[in-house]
């Protein structure tokens, strides 16, 4: 017997005593599914949260996204930067006017070439404002995988009405591309741990610092 | 292979080593360091749980959502495997099944042979920890190098993890300072020359150690902490970002999940990852979550694999009453509540899920042949704090009552007890009112020579070391037979 069909058999066997054929009648779940939170200001709740996990946050609006993400690299302290395929032209304009060595993924860079680079641009699909996370579907202006996670410092930009109460709206709103089989991150803050006497230190293996900029409408 | 081949990487001491509860708890106890440590770590984050849990309004309705997904799952797991492994299937996973931990180390090994590595990186495990994945491939000649900064602690300290979810936490930060200062340098990239015992640049020094064998990594193990049967989607909850490195950088990506880690849609979800980090590191969330659907051209590891691992899991299953442990996601919010765990630490718990849950969940995954299996029911004080903090509701002491009746049925099918001796004299004796009475005579005699005195020691068989630690009252000279007889039938009124 291959060990597919003798787990299945062990598995039937271990729940013979259940009886009702459809999961859903023979255990209810009573939840509602894809509730919001009533936060009177979501973005002002998001800008809360993200902070607290020690990111930058800055609020502007959508004609002043280039000349934030020239701050944030110098706050940074970033002098290279990657731009994923998919962000607005005028900000790479932004940045290059601003003096700063941008990096294209076309052709693909190395995972050595990324790793010396000291920062990553890019846009974002969801965030929720209850526990400031920013989800990433890696769709257009988000890059693969490897762009956010190499470079030491990330500049993620949050359009409002991408903002979301909380997990389970924001779960509703990533089904779709979950659904396509997109690879989809969620980010609450940088890098941290807790490993060493519990006691949190930022910055790990993953980009090291988080400076979020938030569109308003 | 010859026996005398150098290691690859540190040896670790051996779960087998580790007495029955009951024995390890008095050495456990004695580490005055580790009982600090511990304290300290356990009050920390008990309260920062207790904070975070508290935010949500509907956290108690979360709650039962979760147990009754988990439920749902447990009942029909075999039409939810069979969803999951499709699923995944036409994504482009190749899914393995493994009746125990010994077959699915060797597909781990034979997936990596048939890549042509010699080393793989590691995001942190129950389920790798539980087969030993590490030193069965150390065995095969394959080093696997442990990423998360405390499992790195427990691998370069030759040490065993003692919690679920910081597995270094009886090791306080000039422990790990030296365990880097000392270890570092023979498998990697050394620590700084003079790195103090800041947690900051002890932090740094693992950052720079582990970056290289991320960058030449080609081939990485997970677990997982959730399958999505509807979608076949993989999700790996983390904060360090090592699990992200590991999960995007090498070619090969092999997942060990148990059988039991399904949950039916993306819609769940929602519910898991808003209990999740609170119950476990109390959090609002963790800094990274990662959710993957088979293989995205272009974009991380091309060759993906899960291996569906039963490893006793359907033992577990089988017990309508004991299967509510395999709700557990590992949150860990049993172990930092319970006042047993906190005084005597992980170790002594002999396996590598301590606590509350490695009580009630290694004896029925592993069974009770053994005697430190046979202990763990035991090893509680059935406060019922652990059933308060369980974000999927396990019934834990419902459980460890249930166990200490199957460990005690275990034992008398085994071999005649004490216990089982004296209830089947109490049972002759009760059987017939003449054989009471008989009795009754000798205990009358006893009362009459003991009158107006205490029994104390005395070298009874049986009763003896019972009564080493006890006095008892003489047993009366008059029977309540022969008192009903005088006082109420026919006698006075």
């Amino acid at each position: 017997m291959s060990a597919r069909e003798e787990i299945l058999r062990r598995v039937r066997s271990a729940t013979a005593d259940v009886n009702v054929s459809d999961p859903a009648l023979d255990v209810p779940v009573h939840w509602r599914y894809g509730q919001p939170l009533s936060t009177p200001d979501v973005l002002a709740d998001l800008v809360e949260k993200v902070e607290d996990y020690k990111a930058t946050v800055v609020r502007v609006s959508d004609a002043e996204v280039g000349a934030a993400i020239v701050t944030a690299l110098r706050g940074l302290d970033a002098a290279s930067v990657v731009l994923p395929d998919g962000l607005p032209d005028e900000w790479a304009d932004a940045v290059l006017d601003g003096g700063l060595a941008v990096h294209r993924d076309d052709p693909e860079l190395s995972h050595a070439e990324l790793n010396v680079i000291d920062a990553v641009v890019t846009t974002s699909a969801v965030a929720m404002a209850d526990s400031g996370t920013i989800a990433l579907d890696h769709g257009p202006g988000q890059g693969r995988r490897a762009l956010t996670l190499l470079p030491d410092r990330h500049i993620c930009v949050v359009r409002a009405d991408q903002i979301v109460s909380d997990v389970p709206e924001g779960i509703a709103r990533l089904a779709p591309a979950l659904r396509a089989r997109r690879p989809v991150t969620w980010l609450s803050g940088g890098s941290a741990t807790s490993d060493i006497e519990l006691s949190r230190v930022e910055g790990v293996h993953g980009p090291r610092r988080l400076w979020v900029i938030l569109v308003d409408a | 292979m010859s026996p005398t081949r150098e290691r690859l990487t540190p040896e670790p001491p051996s779960w087998l080593g580790i007495p029955p509860f009951p024995e390890a708890v008095k050495e456990a106890l004695g580490k005055a360091e580790q009982r600090k440590n511990l304290r300290h770590a356990t009050g920390t984050i008990r309260a920062k749980r207790v904070a975070r849990a508290d935010e949500v309004d509907n956290w108690e309705e979360l709650r039962t959502a979760a147990a009754q997904i988990k439920d749902r799952v447990g009942r029909h797991l075999d039409d939810y495997l069979v969803q999951a492994e499709k699923a995944m299937t036409d994504a482009g996973v190749t899914v393995h099944w493994a009746r125990d931990g010994k077959e699915a180390n060797r597909i781990v090994a034979d997936i990596a042979k048939a890549k042509g590595v010699d080393e793989v990186v590691k995001i942190k495990s129950m389920a790798t920890q539980e087969i030993d994945l590490n030193e069965a491939l150390e065995a095969e000649g394959i080093a696997a190098w442990e990423t998360d900064l405390a499992e790195l602690i427990v691998q370069l300290g030759h040490d065993l993890p003692s919690h679920i979810l910081v597995p270094a936490i009886h090791r306080n930060r000039s422990e790990v300072r030296e365990i880097f200062r000392t270890e570092m340098g023979t498998y990697g990239t050394p620590a700084p020359a003079g790195v103090s015992d800041n947690p900051e640049e002890l932090t740094a020094a693992a950052r720079t150690h582990l970056r290289d064998k991320f960058l030449r990594s080609k081939m990485a193990v997970s677990g997982g902490n959730f399958i999505i049967a509807d979608t076949g989607t993989l999700v790996i909850v983390e904060s360090e970002g090592n699990g992200r490195m590991c999960l995007t950088l090498p070619e090969t990506l092999v997942s060990v999940v148990g059988i039991e880690k399904l949950l039916p849609t993306i819609e769940d979800l929602e519910v898991f990852l808003k209990l999740l980090p609170r119950s476990s590191t109390g959090e609002r969330m963790n800094p990274y979550t990662s959710f993957w659907t088979g293989v995205t051209p272009g974009d991380g590891p091309q060759d993906l694999h899960v291996i569906l691992l039963d490893n006793g899991r359907t033992n577990v299953l089988s017990d309508p009453v004991g299967r509510a442990a395999l709700r557990c996601i590992r949150c860990s919010a049993c172990l930092n509540i319970c006042p047993v765990y906190e005084r005597v630490g992980g170790h002594a718990y002999g396996s590598m899920y301590p606590g509350p849950i490695g009580a009630i969940l290694g004896p029925q995954l592993r069974g009770l042949e053994e005697e430190r299996d046979r202990a763990l029911p035991y090893a509680s004080t059935l406060c019922g704090a652990c059933n308060d903090v369980c974000p999927v509701r396990i019934p834990f002491t419902d459980i460890l009552v249930h166990l200490r009746h199957k460990v005690a049925e275990y034992k008398s099918s085994k071999h005649p007890t004490v216990e089982g001796g004296i209830m089947k004299g109490a049972g002759w004796v009760m059987s017939d009112g003449k054989h009471l009475a008989s009795v009754q005579v000798a205990s009358r005699a006893a009362g009459k020579l003991y009158r107006g005195k205490w029994i104390g020691p005395m070298p009874v068989p049986l009763a003896g070391r019972w009564l080493q630690a006890r006095d008892v009252e003489a047993p009366p000279t008059e029977t309540f037979r022969e008192w009903w007889k005088k006082n109420r039938e026919g006698g006075q009124k």
